[in-house]
């Protein structure tokens, strides 16, 4: 029996076993010299793994009777973790180097951070789940501290780890809410206890949960530390945050409202369906007046998580897939988004003020095309890719029942446009301004090319991601 | 020849992608060079535009040349082209080599502008030719990417404004559409368009926050594709992106806005307002005949007191747009053809137009009409063409404007008297402004200093305005060219409106009694 079990969970104990090994190697070697090996290792383990995942994984898996479950909905979370980790590890490495911020623990805290996401997602249990996001949660309050002697850096690590503290303890709250009222932490005993209705109690612990998890995934009006902490940590920790912890903690919300409570679909789908407008409009909104690059891109996270929320809340299989494809996409237009941040310098010192772009097209036209296009596909504008995403979740929610927050929806992404535009309008209207340096990073240049690439090209059959998702969804919900 | 359509629409994206990819430097020469590409490929487009029209049989109501190819979700991608469809097809690939060839003294970031202009030209020929809802909205929507870089970099002065206020305004018009659209998909099952020409859409009666919806979804879908649609024709009261955008477009950009971009509004309503919510148009068809009417009359005031040639015309377009949607919402044989027609030949006039105040600011660089006054001592010929449209856009028997207005008003009389009579005090309210526009730059004694040494057109000049005139006036004296072409298309779509009208009050007194 356990063998069977540790085999279904064999990918997380490698990654774990290969994360502590390193750490003590490293330990007792030559320390941060082992630092850019170990990085490009990392992000090699995290695709090998990633392919294995994929060509290894079939059916449904239960291990350690419940906790721990492996299907087609944890699978596609965790290749799209797993892949999105490794290419913001390779994007890092040359920036972190340059500033003295390469310290061995780099990469292996996010290692162990995706350890816990891949937990996450495939949690079958309250107890699973915590132990997840914790693992997931400490590795990125340190990692925001990476920069200890900047005031910034210290300060967003604190602000992520005292408000993260909070929400893991408002989920802490629900989970033991729900275990006294369902007798169970099992999600598919919690299924059970709900089947006919859910009492008070149980109601209560599931509002709980879903804040704590509205603060994962920086929902409105949970999102007060997103602007700070993107801001404060070092870029490639930024555009870390920004992506596979985003995917895991939205994957992690759907497991939990489809297969723990999903016989009360009535009861969370007008909660999600509130988070997702009020995030929406507030990204829409409060991005518009930033003039910093990295909290604008803050904003605009939050703006997309409330996309995402709103095939969630659909409630549907059809609603889970469009929030997996969702995210998909979203990750990959934020690798490339951050690419070229991550290249933004000026004397070799990072810039992140908006207006450090006057003029950028004419010195750099096919960087600057790159990003119009990353641009216009973040506010879902055909063909770029980002309109699929953005059609996706409409579907799902006009299926679902909810009209009204579908053109809520489309609405907040006027709104939304605005900003992106503004951009675009530094890149190719502005006035001259101060040059940024032209040299980049050939891996960021290939991510930035690629994504943009992907943005474009994506439009003739989104890469085939449509089915696999849809098999992922079904897995979920039946 | 099964995929011409898919050729002639994605030939100007070839010729952009070959400029991007292998065309280096800003030199005089490389620019000079991706001008000839860019011409060139408009050109062979055009030629590959004569073979549908060779090919297509004027007498088939249906769709014609179609290609299916499976997509996304259940979408596809569809391509054909039918009665209506066709002319604007046409249009886009006769225009286009004329509006590249009135761009040649461009000199900033030549690659880049003759990128946005075949870009926007394969994104225009996929507007006419999708059949299939989203296809349609891709194509629809970002065809305001280029646009807004055309406006944004190559702009005058007040561009960025402009630039965001067209985008902005565009973009909420037609996202509620999309909206509209994801409705029709969950309702109908298929994006297909054809297939949705002949699904019935809900006419149930409901009421949203207490107020009575009637015609039910028909209506909601209406007037969410109208949202999008009046935004781009543009109609009063939501035309004012329209002026701003003109004033600060580039001259081509001014043409192609004019030209072709407002007609897929017009477009839109034709394929998809009228065939698939006959019930909603019937609900709103008086709405937007009034609108018309009012655009009519207001916009041809606002238009006496330009002081800016170019908002003059954006504002006489907007008038002439007013003709247009009263046409289409009379739904009878001679308003509907008239629309098309109206809209084929206020392609050539407006373009014309706009090229003639181009002419002048690329030698003056302003576009102030107190600038100017008596151009006609010093450039006859260039008199004598403004002359030409001046009085096409007024409707002069024997161009093609008259016969636009005359049919529309014909259409619209038998529908609703009241409308038509006001709506044609427009075209006296049109010859006042023309013609008073005409007389204060081109008449008088030429006593401006610093018009004392302009030139008159070039031959390039000549020869772009050249086919234009051939058209206007073939169009004035031989109506039936267009007519024939588009007449089983139209008597098609108005059959089917009133068969489906009928049904529905059929159902209706059916079920009151």
């Amino acid at each position: 029996m356990i063998s069977a079990d540790i085999q279904i969970l064999m990918p997380e104990i490698v990654l774990a076993v290969y994360a502590m090994g390193a750490l003590l190697a490293a330990v007792y070697t030559t320390k941060d010299g082992m630092a850019p090996l170990l990085t490009w290792a990392t992000s090699g383990l995290f695709v090998l793994l990633a392919v294995w995942i994929g060509i290894n994984g079939q059916g449904t898996n239960i291990a350690f009777g419940g906790m721990f479950v492996d299907d087609g909905f944890a699978r596609f979370a965790k290749i799209t973790i797993l892949l999105s980790a490794a290419a913001v590890l390779l994007m890092s490495e040359s920036y972190m180097q340059r500033r003295g911020l390469l310290r061995f623990e780099y990469p292996l805290l996010v290692a162990l951070a995706v350890v816990g996401m891949m937990v996450m997602v495939s949690a079958g249990d309250l107890m699973a789940l915590y132990m997840g996001l914790e693992l997931q949660s400490l590795s990125l309050y340190v990692v925001a501290a990476l920069r200890r002697d900047s005031v910034k850096s210290t300060e967003a690590g604190l602000k992520y780890f005292v408000l993260g503290a909070l929400s893991s303890g408002l989920l802490l709250y629900g989970a033991s809410l729900t275990y006294g009222f369902a007798g169970t932490t099992l999600f598919s005993g919690i299924i059970e206890a709900t089947a006919d209705g859910a009492s008070l109690g149980l109601l209560f612990g599931l509002v709980f949960l879903l804040a704590g998890f509205a603060f994962k995934v920086s929902a409105a009006p949970f999102h007060m530390w997103t602007p700070d902490v993107y801001e404060g940590s070092p870029t490639p920790v930024t555009a870390f945050f920004a992506t596979a912890p985003k995917v895991a903690a939205m994957a992690l919300f759907a497991r939990v409202v489809h297969d723990a409570f999903g016989g009360i679909v009535g009861d969370w789908q007008q909660i999600v369906a509130f988070l997702s407008v009020v995030s929406m409009f507030l990204g829409a909104i409060a991005a518009i007046g930033q003039t910093d690059i990295k909290r604008l891109m803050a904003y605009s996270s939050i703006a997309h998580m409330g996309f995402a929320l709103m095939g969630l809340a659909a409630g549907t299989a059809f609603g889970v897939q469009a929030m997996l494809i969702y995210m998909a996409i979203y990750v990959t237009m934020n690798i490339g988004t951050f690419a070229f941040i991550l290249g933004m310098e000026r004397d070799g010192r990072p810039v992140t003020n908006i207006e450090s772009l006057r003029m950028y097209s004419k010195r750099q036209p096919l960087r600057a095309l790159a990003m119009l296009v990353l641009l216009f596909s973040l506010a879902g504008v055909p063909p770029m890719v980002g309109f699929f995403g953005k059609f996706y979740v409409l579907r799902a929610a006009y299926d679902g029942g909810l009209a009204w927050l579908a053109v809520a929806g489309v609405i907040a992404s006027v709104i939304g446009a605005f900003y992106y535009l503004r951009i675009v309008y530094y890149m190719y209207f502005g006035e001259e301004g101060e040059a940024l340096d032209g040299k980049m990073n050939p891996v960021l240049w290939t991510f930035l090319m690629a994504s943009a690439l992907i943005m474009v090209v994506g439009v003739v059959n989104l890469f085939g991601i449509e089915p696999m998702a849809a098999a992922a969804a079904a897995t979920l919900v039946q | 020849m099964g995929n011409v359509l898919s050729l002639t629409t994605f030939l100007p994206l070839l010729g952009a992608v070959i400029l991007a990819l292998f065309l280096r430097g800003d030199d005089a020469a490389a620019q000079r060079n991706a001008k000839w590409v860019a011409l060139l490929t408009t050109v062979t487009t055009f030629i590959a535009s004569l073979f549908i029209l060779a090919n297509f049989d004027p007498a088939d109501p249906g769709f014609q040349m179609v290609e299916t190819r499976e997509w996304l979700l259940g979408l596809q991608y569809k391509m054909g082209v039918d009665g209506i469809s066709i002319l604007f097809v046409m249009l886009t690939t006769f225009l286009m080599p004329l509006v590249i060839a009135s761009c040649w003294d461009v000199g900033t970031r030549v690659k880049e502008y003759m990128i946005a202009f075949l870009l926007l030209e394969t994104l225009m020929l996929g507007v006419f030719l999708a059949l299939d809802l989203v296809l349609f909205y891709l194509f629809f929507e970002a065809g305001l990417i280029p646009m807004f870089l055309i406006i944004g970099i190559w702009g005058g002065k007040n561009r960025i404004y402009a630039s965001f206020k067209f985008f902005l305004y565009t973009f909420l018009g037609s996202v509620l559409m999309l909206v509209a659209m994801v409705a029709m998909f969950a309702d109908a099952g298929t994006t297909d368009i054809p297939t949705l020409m002949t699904h019935t859409f809900g006419t149930e009666n409901f009421s949203i926050l207490g107020v009575q919806i009637v015609g039910g979804m028909q209506t909601m879908l209406w007037l969410a594709f109208f949202a999008s649609f009046a935004v781009k024709m543009p109609m009063w009261p939501v035309h004012t992106w329209l002026p701003d955008a003109h004033v600060q477009a580039p001259t081509a950009g001014s043409v192609v806005l004019a030209a072709i971009l407002l007609k897929m509004g017009g477009y839109g309503f034709l394929r998809f307002s009228l065939p698939m919510f006959p019930v909603g148009s019937e609900v709103m068809g008086p709405l937007v005949l009034w609108l018309s009417a009012i655009a009519i009359v207001y916009t041809s005031l606002v238009a006496l007191v330009q002081e800016d040639m170019k908002k003059l015309i954006a504002y006489s377009s907007v008038a002439h747009m007013g003709y247009v949607t009263m046409g289409i919402f009379a739904v009878n044989q001679q308003g509907v053809d008239g629309a098309i027609f109206q809209m084929i030949s206020h392609g050539f006039i407006s373009g014309a137009l706009f090229l003639c105040v181009g002419v002048i600011y690329d030698r003056m660089h302003t576009r102030e009409i107190d600038a100017y006054g008596g151009l006609v001592n010093r450039m006859p010929a260039y008199a004598l063409i403004f002359m030409f449209f001046t009085m096409a856009n007024v409707g002069l028997p024997g161009t093609s404007g008259f016969i636009g207005e005359f049919l529309t008003l014909v259409g619209i009389f038998q529908v609703n008297t009241w409308v038509a009579v006001v709506a044609t005090s427009g075209v006296i309210l049109s010859a006042a402004y023309a013609l008073w526009l005409y007389r204060r730059v081109v008449m008088g004694d030429l006593i401006k200093e610093s018009l004392k040494t302009i030139t008159d057109m070039t031959r390039r000049e000549r020869m772009i305005f050249a086919p234009l005139v051939a058209m206007t006036l073939l169009l004035g004296v031989y109506p039936a060219l267009v007519l024939d072409i588009i007449g089983p298309s139209v008597n098609a779509l108005v059959g089917n409106y009133e068969t489906a009208l009928a049904t529905f009050e059929a159902a209706t007194q059916f079920a009151s009694n």
